[in-house]
């Protein structure tokens, strides 16, 4: 039986179907991770939005959450919110569809964490 | 002193409409062509958070609220932290000298940025010390503003530009010109 996981995802991008689109690429691998999208600003238009991704993190069950994010200013939004809210976000700073990808596909085949951790280091963008 | 405080940031988000064509234009040279367009969303729902009631802390942070949920690129958390960052000062003492210079530290951890990498920053700092000397001026200002014409952009999608992003005043930091412009005019800049 699978463990459910203690960790979801979330997506962040400026785009909402760039958000779409990589959370239903993650899908293929990880049926049973919870990965969530928080893409576009309110309007649906390009950027990001604080209250989109902080409502996004306050709905996870899992206790921990990690982000990936698409541009820098996404970046500064999720940062942000890991200020504000009571959740324990850990934002991810690997290439987006990639990392994103490798850490839902191990999640999903129960992997451990230092394992996940060593596949995404060489993802690393700063 | 709410008074103020509330027509300092009407007046701000009276020159975003208005420059809204011209930050664009700025933008586009060097970015990504949407700050105005961006600041001027961002300006309607700082001015209908200003209808809700409260002491200064509370003003400055529906204003920061506002501009985090509307302003959908960078400068949105940027001038976001920086107001909740004013909100947080303006609790501890009235000294504007303060208040800027807790806004200027906010931007500088959000963006990662420092002085002379062609930000919003780079108004914010002399603005801040000007104000500290008690030589704050509109002209002065305007020179702040457009000293950042020589600077290499260093942060942002200016700085994919490298050297050809010299020759271009920064986008954010003439919406920070604004502000403090604003925060003259509205005699923000005392008690």
């Amino acid at each position: 039986m699978l463990i459910m996981p203690e960790i979801g995802i979330l997506l962040v991008s400026h785009v909402r179907e760039i958000g779409d689109g990589v959370l239903r690429l993650l899908k293929e691998v990880a049926g049973d991770v919870t990965i969530k999208a928080a893409a576009g600003t309110e309007d649906n238009g390009v950027g990001t939005s604080f209250d989109r991704i902080n409502e996004a993190v306050t709905s996870f069950e899992e206790p921990r959450i990690w982000a990936f994010y698409d541009l820098g200013s996404a970046k500064m939004n999720l940062d942000l919110v890991s200020e504000t809210t009571d959740k324990n976000l850990e934002i991810q700073d690997v290439s987006f569809v990639e990392g994103a990808y490798v850490a839902a596909a191990m999640l999903q085949a129960n992997a451990s964490e230092d394992s996940i951790h060593s596949e995404l280091k060489p993802l690393k963008i700063k | 002193m709410v008074d103020k405080i509330k027509k300092w940031l009407e007046l701000f988000a009276a020159q975003l409409h208005e420059k809204k064509t011209y930050l664009s234009e700025l933008d586009s040279a060097i970015g990504d062509g949407d700050h105005g367009n961006n600041m001027a969303r961002g300006a309607d729902f700082l001015l209908k958070s200003l209808d809700q009631s409260g002491d200064t802390s509370a003003v400055f942070k529906n204003a920061a609220m506002a501009l985090l949920s509307k302003v959908g690129g960078a400068s949105g958390p940027l001038y976001g932290s920086a107001l909740l960052a004013l909100s947080k000062k303006a609790g501890e003492t009235d000294d504007r000298s303060e208040w800027i210079a807790a806004g200027a530290e906010a931007i500088a951890h959000r963006g990662k940025s420092e002085a002379g990498d062609k930000t919003m920053l780079d108004v914010w700092l002399p603005v801040q010390k000007a104000l500290a000397d008690g030589t704050l001026t509109h002209e002065k200002i305007d020179a702040f503003v457009a000293e950042t014409k020589s600077l290499k952009a260093k942060k942002g999608r200016a700085s994919y530009l490298g050297d050809r992003s010299v020759g271009h005043i920064d986008p954010g930091a003439q919406s920070s010109g604004y502000l403090f412009h604003a925060f003259l005019e509205a005699g923000a800049d005392h008690a």
